[in-house]
């Protein structure tokens, strides 16, 4: 699915990312822990190119995304992330939300088709409000399976931590992606709201989508994960499968780092 | 108070006999000036401001930075009389088209305008959160997309008591239009006077007419305010 090979990411003097290389196949959970500051966001801000590497090759389908000749906006369409601050769009009611990259995107593809259609008038073409209505029914069903159906039409601000949470992950939903990148999305919740956000990464992880996530949730590590990272200085110190991840961890670091946080 | 009877009487003399007629007009173009050049100046103000703040690792985005910067400091650094006198005189007969005061006004004040808040803009656009952004271009949305549909709408929403003061001294400022012919509420009133050179009751209704206009934008923008925190809270 995503392929790594010798990623850097390097602010000014400061390495952030040295020389990784991973691979994460297609249904794989990857769950990254690691200290503050050992570049986990960093790492899967370059995944998706929202922070350019500085060297090395993001393999996405086959394609090299880090070339910046590639046009980034199109893999992105099928690269989820959901956020620590959640980011929904504020200015948009729940829904709108939901729908609103797959509606543009749509429209923005079917333009021309949709243009010559109308003078031929040639009616096997999806039409603008096609389009729409699709999106909405696909986002009502989403909100169902998030259990936010009655949130529909509210603006995010009224709504509580956990429940914008779950709308984020309903809006990366929506794009239909093949993978989807987590950073920390628990990490910003009042504690009573962390289990509700958890239980719905479980349901979609069951689903079978391959995901990638920054958390320091170790019970999800430990139950969901189908291969844990720990990541220190910049690099990948560790990479099992989490039942011998958290039972004979061999680096130093990540025994030190599991003496604290289990 | 005999003296302001026989003023007053002028007044109303000269009002009847087409002042009326004229000082709706000025009304009318005072309010038309401020209007569309207010909506102008937003729509300008949106462009230079997205402009400014645009990553500028390519070469167009820099030259068009530059040239919003010349645009900008042109009409902030030069006074709007001037600005409307070189577009009215100068600049619409050197290309060889003949512009109404009117329309020469709208266009002036629009420029003008929107040079002032493409500043005001530009405050407002990093005001909202960079999360917006990012929400937006992780879910494969262009720059520029992302920029309209997410982050403008609510950079206006925050700078919008800011607009209505612009909105206000575009209305204060239409006082300079007879500059170039146009009837505007102070030449309406100076009509009415040089009629029978009583300036004192035309140049105090004027004076009153600005205020209560004035009153009543504030009054919408203070309704408007109250209205859009409502819905923050209740939303
Ligand atoms: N835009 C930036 N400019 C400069 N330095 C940065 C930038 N972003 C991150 N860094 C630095 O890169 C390093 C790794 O940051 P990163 O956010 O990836 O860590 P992290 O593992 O996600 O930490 P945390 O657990 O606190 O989220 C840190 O030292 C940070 O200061
Ligand atoms: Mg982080």
């Amino acid at each position: 699915m995503i392929d790594v090979i010798n990623l850097t990411k390097r602010y000014g003097k400061l390495t952030v990312l040295d020389d990784i290389s991973v691979s994460i196949k297609k249904g794989e959970k990857v769950v990254v822990i690691g200290p503050s500051g050992s570049g986990k966001s960093t790492f899967l801000r370059c995944l998706n190119c929202m922070e350019d590497p500085s060297g090395g090759q993001i393999i996405f389908k086959g394609e090299n995304i880090a070339d910046m000749k590639v046009d980034i906006n199109k893999h992105r369409r099928h690269i989820g992330m959901v956020f620590q601050q959640f980011n929904l769009f504020n200015n948009k009611t729940v829904l709108q939300n939901i729908m609103l990259a797959p509606v543009h995107l749509q429209l923005k593809e079917t333009r021309k088709a949709r243009i010559k259609a109308f003078f031929n008038k040639d009616s096997s073409i999806i039409t603008k409000k096609e389009i729409i209505e699709n999106a909405r029914q696909n986002a009502l069903r989403l909100l169902e399976r998030v259990g936010l159906s009655e949130k529909a039409d509210q603006y995010p601000s009224s709504l509580s931590g956990g429940q914008k949470q779950r709308i984020a992950i309903a809006r990366s939903l929506a794009m239909n992606p093949d993978v989807i990148l987590f950073d920390e999305p628990t990490s910003a919740l009042d504690p009573e709201m962390v289990g509700e956000v958890l239980q719905l990464m479980k349901e979609v992880a069951d689903d079978g989508m391959t995901m990638v996530v920054v958390t320091h949730e170790m019970g999800f590590a430990r139950e969901v994960g189908s291969r844990v990272l720990f990541m220190d200085g910049g690099k990948i110190v560790e990479d099992k499968p989490p039942h011998e991840f958290f039972t004979n961890p061999e680096n130093p670091r990540l025994k030190e780092f599991l003496s604290k946080v289990l | 108070m005999g003296k302001f009877n026989v003023k007053w009487e002028a007044f109303a003399d000269s009002w009847r006999e087409g002042g009326d007629a004229r000082v709706i007009e000025g009304l009318k173009n005072t309010l038309t000036i401020a209007i569309i050049g207010l909506v102008i100046g937003i729509v300008i103000g949106v462009i230079i401001a997205v402009v400014r703040v645009m990553p500028k690792y390519k070469l167009l985005p820099k030259i068009l930075d530059k040239i919003c910067y010349i645009y900008t400091s042109f009409f902030r650094g030069t006074p709007m009389v001037v600005q409307l006198l070189v577009g009215y005189y100068v600049l619409f007969p050197l290309m060889g088209i003949t512009v109404s005061s009117l329309v020469t006004c709208i266009i002036i004040f629009g420029l003008n305008s929107g040079a002032y808040l493409s500043e005001t803009m530009r405050a407002g656009i990093n005001s909202v959160d960079s999360g917006q952004m990012e929400a937006g271009r992780a879910l494969g949305l262009s720059y520029g997309a992302t920029m309209i549909k997410i982050v403008v709408p609510q950079a206006i929403k925050n700078i919008l008591p800011t607009i209505g003061n612009e909105f206000i001294s575009l209305i204060k400022e239409t006082s300079v239009v007879s500059f170039v012919g146009a009837v505007d509420l102070y030449n309406a009133f100076r009509y009415i006077g040089s009629n029978n050179y009583e300036f004192m009751v035309p140049y105090l209704i004027m004076a009153m007419f600005y205020i209560v206009i004035v009153l009543i934008i504030s009054l919408g923008i203070k309704l408007m305010e109250r209205s859009l925190r409502k819905s923050d809270r209740r939303n």
